[in-house]
């Protein structure tokens, strides 16, 4: 056997026995990188109770002034879902328009099941897909868990606002940019609260830090059956939601 | 002399000479490229510090009591208690700040209420709702209402004030005849505070049985549907199967 055929051989076997170990326990999830770090410090989440929300829209309009969101009735940065369901199954969701009269329909209407508000917004997700997505690394997360675009860098492609699964991204008109809902980080790093959970009338939206023992958030989250939007997707969303119906998950 | 680079080849020079250009013209490139814009890490502190500047339009809930305190105390008392003064009046945050050329504004219109109040029938139910069509036609709700201290202008006489989803859904069943107060007892502090005093519930079978058993003797239940209450229905109680406001209305 020559040099080379050995050689070969050699490597070969190498390959399959000992090395090739080496590298599957490389990618072992034991070895692999833990994620499941300890947070210190803030780490912002928020609550919605559904059957508190009465669908009057003045956390969609204080958004739009606080945060110069276009007046035009399809950029939001948060909005509130109306779901119709039917007796025959069918369910209608209509993102409601704030200060127009309430709909008549459903009054008298025997076929309806159940109707209710779903306030909705960014999921502010612990693992955000908008973020993995993203190009140029314009849209990251802050140390506090809230996912932020940075519009000096941001091109515009629109990839992370396919890649949201909860549609909370729109492009702005005026920057061309990608938009979302910051929690209202000018406010909450300055001691106020978000200016949709100022102005809820019935305390449907409670805002908070997850890292809190004692808060309006973590009791909550405690005393409450809480749901998430989507958790197969493994986004894990920091808004949680209490009596939220089968229907909307 | 020049005897080494005599013997590369000619074509090999020129492209040494090719690449020597190109790293330089990279390395002056990378020279001239500011930091921050090859550090995502510093853009992104740049963005937050941009993000957290951004000037405020909402003062807060803690803004307004320093300078109206008699009206702050006053919706402490009541219904609107966990009000937000900015759900009603906007955002304040330019009121604060000079409060003599910026005053907030003060909804009168019949608009305004009614976007919380209104009937509609996906609100939770017992939020105090009116139909803005038949409730009063063209009065301003201030006239009635103060809206720092919300009350009804009476206390309701009939259950069907609050409970319109309960009535309309008897008015159509088999049991229109009974009067609420046949199953439920309410205090009447119950029409004023209706949170801290609860009417009362049936609790057991024997009550529905009264009308409904096999032989019972209520006057009221002459035509009513008879069964055994020891036997029908097993383990459960009757509103487990039954909806006691609209009893069968549909089979």
């Amino acid at each position: 056997m020559n040099g080379r055929r050995k050689f070969l051989r050699d490597f070969l076997a190498l390959l399959f026995s000992g090395g090739a170990i080496g590298g599957i326990l490389k990618i072992l999830p034991g070895t692999a990188q833990a994620k499941e770090t300890v947070r210190t410090g803030k780490w912002y989440g928020y609550g919605v109770s559904v059957d508190k929300c009465i669908g009057c829209g003045r956390c969609m309009e204080a958004c739009k002034i606080e945060n110069k969101v276009p007046k035009e009735p399809f950029f939001f940065r948060t909005w509130v879902e109306r779901y119709v369901i039917r007796k025959n199954g069918t369910t209608a969701v209509n993102t409601i328009q704030p200060g127009a009269e309430a709909p008549p329909e459903g009054a008298l209407d025997r076929s309806i099941l159940r109707s209710f508000f779903v306030p909705k917004l960014c999921n502010q997700c612990a693992d955000p897909p908008c973020v993995q997505v993203c190009p140029v690394g314009a849209t990251f997360q802050t140390e506090d868990g809230v996912v932020l675009v940075n519009e000096k860098t941001c091109i515009g492609c629109r990839y992370c606002i396919q890649a949201c699964p909860y549609g909370a991204r729109y492009l702005s008109p005026v920057t061309h940019t990608a938009d979302k809902c910051t929690f209202c980080y000018h406010r909450i790093e300055n001691g106020y609260l978000p200016a949709c959970v100022e102005v809820c009338p019935t305390q449907a939206r409670i805002f908070g830090d997850l890292n809190a023992t004692a808060s309006p958030l973590s009791r909550f989250l405690r005393m409450n059956k809480i749901h998430v939007l989507k958790p197969g997707l493994n986004t894990e969303p920091k808004v949680y939601y209490a009596g939220l119906d089968g229907e909307v998950r | 002399m020049l005897k080494f680079p005599q013997k590369i080849p000619d074509s090999l020079a020129r492209l040494l000479v090719v690449f020597l250009v190109l790293t330089v013209a990279l390395a002056v490139v990378w020279v001239l490229i500011p930091r921050d814009m090859k550090n995502v890490k510093v853009q992104w502190a740049e963005a937050e510090k941009r993000e957290k500047a951004r000037p405020l339009q909402y003062a807060g809930f803690r803004a307004c009591e320093d300078c109206h305190g008699e009206i702050h105390n006053k919706k402490k008392a009541g219904y609107h208690r966990d009000l937000a003064c900015e759900t009603c009046h906007g955002p304040a945050k330019a009121h604060t700040e000079d409060p003599d050329k910026v005053k907030p504004v003060i909804p009168f219109t019949r608009a305004f209420c009614p976007q919380c109040h209104a009937y509609n029938p996906s609100r939770p139910r017992g939020f105090p709702q009116i139909n803005p069509v038949a409730h009063n036609p063209l009065k301003a709700c201030v006239s009635c209402h103060n809206p720092h201290d919300p009350k009804p202008p009476t206390t309701p006489k009939e259950c069907s004030a609050c409970h319109g989803e309960i009535a309309r859904t008897m008015a159509v069943s088999h049991h229109v005849q009974l009067a609420c107060t046949q199953c439920h007892e309410a205090p009447p502090q119950h029409k004023i505070t209706p949170r801290t005093a609860k009417p009362s519930k049936p609790q057991n079978r024997e009550f529905c049985g009264k009308c409904h058993g096999k032989d019972a003797r209520e006057k009221l239940a002459k035509s009513a549907p008879k069964i055994n209450i020891d036997e029908h229905g097993e383990k459960y109680v009757c509103w487990q199967c039954h909806y006691p406001h609209s009893p069968e209305v549909e089979q």
